[in-house]
């Protein structure tokens, strides 16, 4: 095992030589120049050429690629060409929102829609079933922003038993913190929870038409003693395969529901750098997304050989 | 057992839930702007939020008030020659920057040198003065060649960018360079380890802030400035809703720049006041025409495009609610002192088919015209779309090209032929304050290659500008102005397509002392109630 990860560790790099390399290339492809928006609207064309050429953004690409590059390598992304800070402390920023976001809603997503599934599973075809998976159709099929702004009208507005939007660390406090983090969890969590409680009951109908399945109810086992503990346990790599995609999906942004619940986390910071073209920042994150994406799928596959012993490495 | 839970979730909920005790008594204002700051030189840069910053940190040598009049901010006192040629000015006592330092003429002539290096009215200002240097401490001198008479005037201008007093240190950084730190000796002290660009931006109370003696009036940016809280957070929400339902929930206490769709629920709200920004309409739309290429490098297919303007059209598009516009048939802000008295009569003269025989007049045989389309911007994107399809409906040939604004505002500065990547019109806005005056007006520039995108070349309106700057009197400024507005019109520096303003909304039952600004924010003065 201990090999595998070390392989595993080791061919991420030249993948993250090539996200290098693209999107280095790809924000400079784009249209548009950070020295035109930085200059402002009332800038003649010469006072837009000197703030390029200030920023080094005359110089011949290959030149900038090399100049990022040799930094990267000492592990500086560079740094924001707007407000001229280290774009590892804008991401540092924006870490623990996202973080939290991330967490907060697959804690409501998935301690939703396991049960709903492995219900839905056990009584298929019948009632709680279809109403289960209306359920999650109809979580699936909602945008995002109509149910956060429902819930902002309600919670927030109407009842003022919620905050409108923000984030607050929770070095300031676990029910600040916890508050601000509802909304957008349960905003968000009803999609995910909606695809995982699909899967979930697809992969517990499978196992529960298995033999063994039939011998254990046969033997006179308890009904939840079969659901949760032979069939869930054996149905779980498909679910933890969707809750890691879920956390990959999670970490490189939400960008509705950071905006709509002004939550400042990595999406946001994503969109408002392409916009800008501030290039170091998006080049910074799109090396820490693929990163971290790379480090979800390793810590899926390894999740694989302890749910099921029969996968090895 | 469940209590047992309870119990403990409380025991761990509630040392984390009691706010710090340094927080309790400050008087915190949280206020929502148009824009993140994201830069903290608002000198480097001409966006009206790193302005508005600059405006909280550092303070001016004079302020204009809100009917556009200087007045002493920094300076105690000062003398003009009777030639109008020698401007002294003396600062007042105990102005301090935020590090304990005080501020000396040392400070103050690298700071308007640096800013005359990046503004448009600063370099016009620079362009006559032949000395500028310190006497004292706090005296210093400025010597012209020429009887400019806008000196005060551009020293207090309250639009982008402001001529604010930086320390020594900083005031020398390259003019085309960001400076490191934002100390400055205004009313509040920028909270740099506590920012987080695209979020929020910290301002604590400069607690050595010495304000103006004698209470004067707030006004614009003249008057006394008391910092009236003892915290300032900018707070960028991006979502125009999520800023409203803030604002009416509470979370925030002023709201600069809500949607115009959602001012009725505001206007309802419980505690809520919409205000005016001040006197001037707040923007003003413009199309601009590129004046180096076909078709409209000939004068005739440029006047052409003002028979295509229904103004009322463009406005309902962009504002919709009649009470926040209006049309305006001169370059220069309706409602301000120079305004075309009885408005250009070529503005007023919508007929698309004489627009199309102007063109042909011009040579035009229906070559596609390049109109860069914003589609991401709340006014210029639905400008653009009543402009293409107004130009459709006349029979010209559009190619619209549609792009975000950040794309539209690096293309606009290419003088290559709009085949190679260049342009023939796209659409913007420009300030009220900005727009009042000749001198302001940068876009009605005519200098060429030195003009602003578009290039307007014509030296008898950059004449009429510094004839502008040279009158004396109120009348012969005014002559002076009409004389700058008929010229544009015939060279056709841009088509104006009106006026509007968005008011600010607060919160009236919590906070107090709103002093309203055309151009950028005043926030200093506000109390908490």
């Amino acid at each position: 095992m201990t090999a595998y990860i070390v392989r595993r560790l080791f061919a991420t790099l030249p993948v993250m030589a090539v996200v290098a390399v693209f999107v280095f290339f790809l924000v400079r492809f784009a249209p548009g120049d950070p020295a035109a928006i930085i200059a402002g609207e009332d800038a003649t064309a010469d006072a837009i050429a000197a703030v390029r050429a200030k920023l080094g953004l005359d110089r011949p690409m290959l030149e900038q690629f090399v100049i990022w590059t040799l930094h990267l390598l000492q592990g500086d992304l560079g740094v924001s060409i707007f407000s001229d800070l280290p774009v590892s402390r804008l991401i540092e920023q924006r870490l623990e929102p996202t973080v939290a976001l991330t967490f907060s809603t697959l804690f409501v997503a998935v301690a939703l829609a396991i049960p709903i599934g492995v219900i839905a599973a056990w009584k298929a075809r019948k009632l709680v079933d279809r109403l289960a998976m209306a359920f999650a159709v109809l979580g699936f099929a909602m945008p995002v922003f109509v149910l956060a702004y429902v819930l902002i009208w309600l919670f927030s507005v109407k009842w003022g038993v919620l905050p409108v939007q923000g984030y607050s660390p929770i070095s300031q406090g676990l029910w600040p913190f916890l508050e601000k983090l509802i909304l957008p969890s349960v905003a968000l969590g009803v999609t995910y929870m909606a695809l995982i409680a699909r899967i979930t009951r697809a992969s517990m109908l499978e196992v529960l038409a298995q033999d063994y399945i039939r011998t254990a109810n046969s033997k006179g086992l308890a009904t939840d003693r079969v659901l949760l503990l032979h069939a869930l346990k054996n149905a779980a790599v498909p679910i933890v395969t969707v809750i890691g995609i879920g956390i990959a999906l999670l970490i490189s942004g939400v960008v509705i529901t950071e905006t709509v619940f002004n939550i400042p986390g990595l999406g946001r910071l994503t969109v408002d750098a392409v916009l800008k073209r501030d290039y170091p920042i998006v080049q910074g994150l799109i090396l820490v997304f693929a990163a971290g994406k790379v480090l979800v799928n390793l810590a899926i596959d390894i999740s694989y050989a302890f749910l099921d012993p029969r996968i090895r490495y | 057992m469940l209590h047992r839970i309870v119990a403990g979730a409380l025991a761990l909920a509630v040392p984390f839930a009691i706010p710090a005790a340094g927080h309790a008594q400050e008087k915190v204002l949280k206020a929502v702007m148009h824009a993140d700051v994201r830069v903290i030189d608002p000198i480097w840069t001409t966006q009206t939020i790193a302005n508005i910053h600059g405006m909280l940190v550092y303070d001016t040598l004079f302020g204009n008030d809100s009917d556009l009049k200087p007045h002493p901010q920094m300076v105690g006192k000062y003398e003009i020659s009777p030639d109008k040629l020698v401007y002294t000015f003396t600062l007042r006592d105990g102005l301090k920057f935020h590090d304990g330092s005080p501020v000396t003429s040392n400070d103050v002539i690298p700071s308007l040198r640096r800013w005359a290096a990046r503004d448009g009215v600063g370099g016009r200002l620079f362009s006559f003065v032949e000395k500028l240097e310190a006497i004292d401490a706090k005296t210093f001198r400025m010597t012209l060649n020429k009887p400019y008479g806008m000196v005060l005037e551009s020293l207090g201008k309250t639009n982008s960018s402001v001529p604010v007093i930086m320390r020594a240190q900083e005031a020398a950084t390259d003019p085309q360079q960001q400076v490191k730190e934002a100390i400055g000796s205004g009313p509040f002290r920028f909270a740099k380890e506590q920012w987080v660009p695209g979020s929020k931006a910290i301002y604590l109370k400069n607690p050595d802030y010495v304000p103006r003696p004698g209470n004067e009036p707030a006004s614009s940016f003249a008057g006394s400035k008391f910092p009236g809280v003892d915290r300032l957070e900018l707070i960028w929400i991006p979502d125009s809703q999520t800023a409203m339902q803030a604002l009416i929930a509470g979370e925030i206490d002023f709201f600069e720049a809500p949607n115009i769709d959602f001012l009725p629920i505001l206007s309802r709200a419980r505690g809520v006041k919409l205000e005016k920004t001040g006197k001037l309409d707040s923007t003003l739309g413009m199309i601009r025409l590129n004046h180096l290429h076909p078709p409209f490098n000939n004068p005739k297919a440029r006047q052409a495009m003002y028979h295509l303007i229904k103004q009322e059209d463009f406005l309902r598009a962009v504002v919709g609610n009649p009470e926040y516009y209006k049309q305006c048939f001169s370059f220069f802000t309706c409602g301000s002192p120079l305004t075309h008295p009885t408005g250009i009569a070529a503005l007023k003269d919508y007929n698309p088919k004489k627009a199309l025989q102007l063109m042909r007049e011009a040579g035009y045989n229906g070559e596609p015209i390049t109109v860069l389309q914003a589609t991401d911007h709340v006014t210029i994107t639905p400008a653009t779309q009543v402009l293409i399809q107004a130009m459709r409906d006349a029979g010209l040939n559009v190619d619209a090209q549609s792009m975000d604004w950040g794309s539209v505002v690096s293309r606009r500065t290419k003088k290559e032929p709009p085949a190679q990547g260049g342009w023939n019109i796209f659409v913007t806005t420009t300030g009220g304050v900005g727009s009042s005056n000749p001198v302001l007006h940068t876009w009605l520039g005519g200098t060429c290659d030195k003009a602003l995108t578009g290039w307007p070349c014509d030296a008898k309106i950059e004449e009429l500008r510094n004839a502008y700057a040279f009158a004396q009197t109120d009348a012969e400024k005014k002559a002076a102005a009409m004389a700058v507005d008929e010229r544009a019109a015939e060279v056709v520096t841009y088509v104006p397509f009106g006026q509007w303003s968005v008011p600010i909304a607060y919160r009236q039952d919590r906070i107090e002392n709103v002093v309203t600004n055309t151009g950028l924010a005043v926030l200093w003065n506000i109390r908490r109630k």
